[in-house]
This record gives structure tokens, sequence and C-alpha cells, in this order.
């Protein structure tokens, strides 16, 4: 559906540099980066809205790289929303019509349909002033959708809005998906984002894509350590690695089979790292004994910072077995994980 | 009496309310409030001393006399035509100054602001040696049948001339607080650049705009020392004024220029009222 070839943009100081990917016809793709990594800016290639220095892009195979975003018939969807603020409502959802159909009285029925789906009727008539953050999303995305687009491109649609309506949004955009089989593509920097709604992702790092790749694959198996951080690995040792054995921090770590690495580093999930007061683990398991440094509340969960030796490894726990177990700062305990869970760069 | 309070058991907000109190004697907010004073007189003072001045009577005679309705008139139309020209070649510069960053950019901001820099005179003259007759330009324009020198084209040119960056500033500033954002959306909407100007940013910039035009009649209108080089005739009002100051003294020039602020007030204040934003917009 969506074909990038070498894509590269040169601007100011900051470029992305040959960027290729295939976005397959009604997936859900997510564009990850930290900020200032340039996925906006690939966005808004695609949608035709910056110059394109070199390579290609294709739309269900036509060459739309010097297409004017006017006759590309994509959609867009900001994270600040960018409504029309002189327009109503309904006016903004409108605004494209004029330019695509020829048949209004189908127009009128898709607008009639979109509005029914978002749940916009009781407001259709206002400005968007005053508007909720999740009541301008509502209506920028069926601004977007009017003119039928066969791609639409969402930058950080949830980031602007408060978390209730972030996760009220973020359904909208599946159930959307789900029903228009229509192709999304959304940048975003939060990985939780994307796993939720994503079939495949990408990661990009100063203007270079890291790894594509379905989104569990992405997520199980990262393909460096900067994918590994990105997508929630927060535990990252400088190791040495020899035949079946990773040393890290004044620990061995036992692989099942050989390992090759070329950085030195290995990753861990905090989830896949389990404490207990006494060691009962399982064979599987690799286990230190280590110090209890920090507990703090993140959310939902607490963040535990284990000392072993010279690593200091970070796992959490929900409240519930946090005060079930009694773990407290300076406490000593056990630390395990399975080896599978381990990996090697 | 902070002190006192701090001495009992009132809490923080005790005592920074306390200290909020002291404040309202520091000597910061007395020079303050002393300067704006002085400033604001100094510019009413004067004003209002030449506005309060002469006697009914002889406004009314003023305003009879045909010489000084006349040069009223030219004032005010080529003040406007001058506005009019301003947004109509202005508006496409200041779009591309606002959007559109490229090599080169900061220069021609400065070209654009050397009209306000350089002494009134000075420019009369400048426009005199380009459109005058010993300039092959001025010669061409002569036989096109437009004479600079001494004529309403050539007040208007240097009316343009001198209000032409109070209008490119404004739009510019304008058009600078549309959001691109809205402007791209506009085109992945299907819209055309002409068609994302006159839809988005044009219904979001047209008080900026309307406001430059404002600012720039405002300025062209008190232009004295430029045209008085050109066109000393026909007269402009401060043409005019400067005739009778100098041949009769002050009491026959403050009448000419009571009117003309009236007629100036009474039309910039009818344009700030059309732009005043709706109830329906807020």
């Amino acid at each position: 559906m969506i074909e990038l070839d070498d894509l590269t943009v040169k601007l100011p100081g900051f470029a992305v540099q040959n960027v290729s990917l295939r976005v397959a016809p009604g997936e859900f793709f997510a564009l990850l980066g930290p900020t200032g990594s340039g996925k906006t800016v690939i966005l808004e290639s695609i949608a035709g809205l910056v110059h394109v220095t070199g390579g290609r892009i294709r739309l269900a195979a036509r060459d739309i790289t010097r297409y004017p975003p006017e006759r590309r018939r994509i959609g867009i969807v900001y994270q600040d929303y960018a409504l029309f603020p002189h327009l109503t409502v309904m006016e903004n959802i409108c605004y494209g019509l004029r330019y695509f159909d020829l048949d209004m009285q189908q127009a009128r029925q898709r607008i009639d349909h979109l509005v029914d789906m978002l749940g916009l009727q009781a407001i259709v008539h206002r400005r968007p002033l005053h508007l909720s953050g999740g009541e301008k999303q509502r209506a920028c995305l069926a601004r977007a959708l009017s003119i039928n687009p066969s791609v639409l491109l969402l930058d950080e649609p949830l980031s602007a809005l408060d978390p209730n309506f972030r996760e009220d949004i973020r359904r909208v955009l599946k159930q959307l998906h789900g029903e228009l089989g229509i192709t999304f593509m959304m940048v975003t920097h939060d990985f939780s984002e994307a796993l939720y709604l994503a079939d495949r992702v990408g990661v990009i790092r100063n203007g270079r894509m890291e790894q594509v790749g379905s989104t569990e694959d992405v997520f199980l198996r990262p393909a460096n350590p900067f994918v590994a951080e990105f997508v929630g690995m927060k535990n990252l040792f400088a190791a040495e690695v020899s035949d079946r054995k990773v040393a890290f921090g004044g620990l061995n770590c036992p692989m099942l089979g050989p390992v090759s690495c070329d950085q030195g580093i290995l990753a861990l999930r905090p989830e896949d790292i389990v404490l207990q007061h006494e060691d009962s683990f399982g064979g599987e398991y690799v286990r230190f004994s280590g110090v209890i440094e920090q507990i703090v509340p993140a959310g939902l969960w607490h963040e535990i910072s284990v000392r072993c030796r010279d690593a200091c490894f970070k796992t959490v726990m929900d409240r519930k077995t946090l005060m079930a177990q009694r773990y407290n700062e300076g406490d000593a305990v056990f630390l395990g994980f399975r080896t599978e869970s381990v990996r090697v760069f | 009496m902070s002190m006192q309070l701090q001495g009992g058991n009132v809490g923080a907000a005790g005592a920074t309310a306390g200290k909020r109190r002291m404040s309202l004697g520091s000597p910061f907010l007395y020079v303050t409030f002393f300067s704006s004073t002085v400033v604001l007189l100094f510019i009413v003072m004067p004003l209002f001393q030449m506005v309060s001045q002469p006697s009914l009577a002889s406004l009314g005679e003023t305003i009879r006399d045909p010489e000084v309705l006349s040069s009223i008139w030219l004032s005010v139309y080529t003040a406007v035509i001058a506005a009019l020209i301003a947004f109509t070649v202005g508006t496409p510069l200041a779009y591309l100054l606002a959007r559109h960053d490229f090599f080169g950019k900061k220069l021609i901001e400065s070209i654009i602001d050397l009209p306000i820099m350089i002494p009134h005179p000075v420019v009369g003259i400048a426009i005199l040696s380009l459109l005058g007759r010993g300039h092959p330009l001025g010669q061409m324009m002569a036989k096109i049948g437009l004479r600079v020198m001494g004529s309403v084209t050539g007040i208007i040119v240097v009316l343009t001339f001198v209000g032409l960056p109070f209008y490119l500033n404004a739009a510019k500033a304008g058009f600078e607080s549309v959001p691109q954002r809205l402007e791209n959306v506009s085109r992945s909407l299907g819209a055309g650049r002409a068609a994302t100007f006159f839809r988005v940013t044009f219904p979001l910039s047209w008080r900026h705009m309307l406001g430059g035009v404002i600012m720039c009649a405002a300025r062209a209108v008190s232009e004295f020392g430029a045209v008085v080089i050109v066109a000393y005739h026909p007269m402009i009002a401060p043409v005019l004024m400067y005739e009778r100051f100098t041949a009769y003294g002050l009491k026959y020039s403050q009448p000419v220029g009571v009117w003309l602020i009236l007629v100036c007030l009474t039309l910039f204040m009818l344009l700030r009222l059309v732009s005043l934003p709706s109830k329906v917009e807020r």
C-alpha cells in the first residue's frame, strides 16, 4: 500500500536517511521513536508536506513522490488537533468534500455515518475552541476520514489527551481501523500505544530505521540495545560473552546454547524478573542474591531496584503482591529470571 | 506588622501575605507609576492643548474654507489609496516571508524596514531622483503621462513608500499567527495553495491585515517631509498647516490640525469597529 524506497529528507541540522518501508493494505503500522527522531518528517513526506530530497514514495503502486498533498487523498490527524477554529465542527468535517466528491448525496451519507460512529451529533454545530480534547480528536478523525482516504496518517494522536480521553480515543482508533479497513499509519513515542494498536512497527532513531517487524517480534526480539531500551527492556548491562556463559557486573549467567554477540550488551525486561525471599526457583531459572535498594511507586506498579554485586536490576511488582509479600528497602532477596528472556547483543 | 504575624502561630500563608502587603510600598512601584504618568501626559497634553485652543467659531470658519476641505480630502484619499496599494502588492510578500525560510530572508526583512529609518526629506529626494525628469525611468513615465513632481501620483508614490513597512510587518505577523498545520491539513483535504489561503489563512488573519492597512494609512496621513519635497502642490493637509504656520502663525494652523485629527480618528475608529471579533467567534 505505502512503499518508501530509500526515502531521504534533508532539513537544516537534521536528516531522514534512506528509510525503506512497506505497509500492507489495511495494516495498522506504527512508527516509533523518541522525540526528534524524524518520525513526523516521514509522516509528512508521505502526506506531501515536506520536500523529499531523495528516494521514492509509492501509494498503491503509484509513484506519488512529487504529487502535491491535495492530490494524494491521504488523511492526516495531528496531535494538537489542528481543527479550523473559524469553522464549526460540521464545517470542519465537510471541508474537503468539494474537492473529491461529485456525488454529494453519497458524501452526505458517509459524513452522517462518521458523525454517528464517532458520537459527534451533539457538537456538530459548535466551534472547536471549547471542545474537550477527546471531542476535538474525534472531530479531527471524522474530518480526515471524510474524504474517504486510502491511508490515514496519525501524528501522536493520543499524546495531547488526558489519560481518560486517551483510552477512549485509543479504543475509537482500534474500532475505526477494524470497521473501515483502510491503512493506518501512526507515529508515537509510546510503545504501549503501539502494542495495543499496531500490527507492525518500525523503530526509528536519528532519521534512520533501526528495526521493522511485527509488534510482537520487535517487543520480544529487539534487534539492538536502542530498540531494546525503547520497548521497555530497562535492564541493560555491559557483558562479556564466552561460549555458553555471559558475565556482567560480577555475575555469571549461563546460557542455553552458544551465543554470539558483537556489542557486548545483555538486556532483560523488568517484568521477566521474579523476586523471592527464599531461593525456591525452579531449575530453569537463573538466580542471584541481592539487596533491595529502592522501591518507587510508578502508577499502578512499583518499580524495585535490586543490587546484585555490581549489577543493579530493575523489576516491577503490583501493589498487592508487594504488600502481601512485605518487601522493604534494604531486604536481602533472591532474584530470578528464565534464560530465554535474556537478550544478548 | 509582618514580624508580629510571624511571632504568633500563623503559618507560612500569613507570612507571605504580610510580605505582599509590604511590597506595596516598594520604590519600584512608585517609579513605575511615576514614569507611566509622565509618558501619558507627555503624549496627551500637547494634543489636548491643540484641540482645545481653537474656538468653535474659528473651527467652523476653517472647515468652510475650500482650500482646507480639499487638502483634508486629498490627504485622506491619497493615504487610503496608498494603503490599498500596500495591501495588494504587499500581501504576497508578507505571506512569503511568514511561511518560507530562504537564503537572504533577513536581508529582505531589513530592506523592508528601510523606509522607517530613512529621514523623510531623504525619501522625497530619493523618489524624485528616480522618478523625476533627470532619470530615464522618470522620463519614460513622463512619456506615458505619469508625472510625479507636484502631482497626486507623486503624493501616492511617497505615501505608499513610507506606509508599506507597516502593512508588511502587520500582515506577516498575522500570517505567522496561523499555525502551518492548519494549512497542511487543508492541503491534505484536497484544497490547493490558493484555496487554502482563501479558506483558512485569510479568514484567520484578516484582522491583522486590516490592522496593517490602518497602520499604513495612519502613517501615510501623517507624512510631511517627503511629500513637501515631491509635491508642495496640490497641498495635503500637513503641507497646508505648515504653510499657514509659516505665513500666519500658530493660531491659523491649529484649526486645520484639529479637523485632520477628527477626520482621521473617525475613520480609524470605524475600521477598528469592523475588525472587532464578533460574539460568535469568541
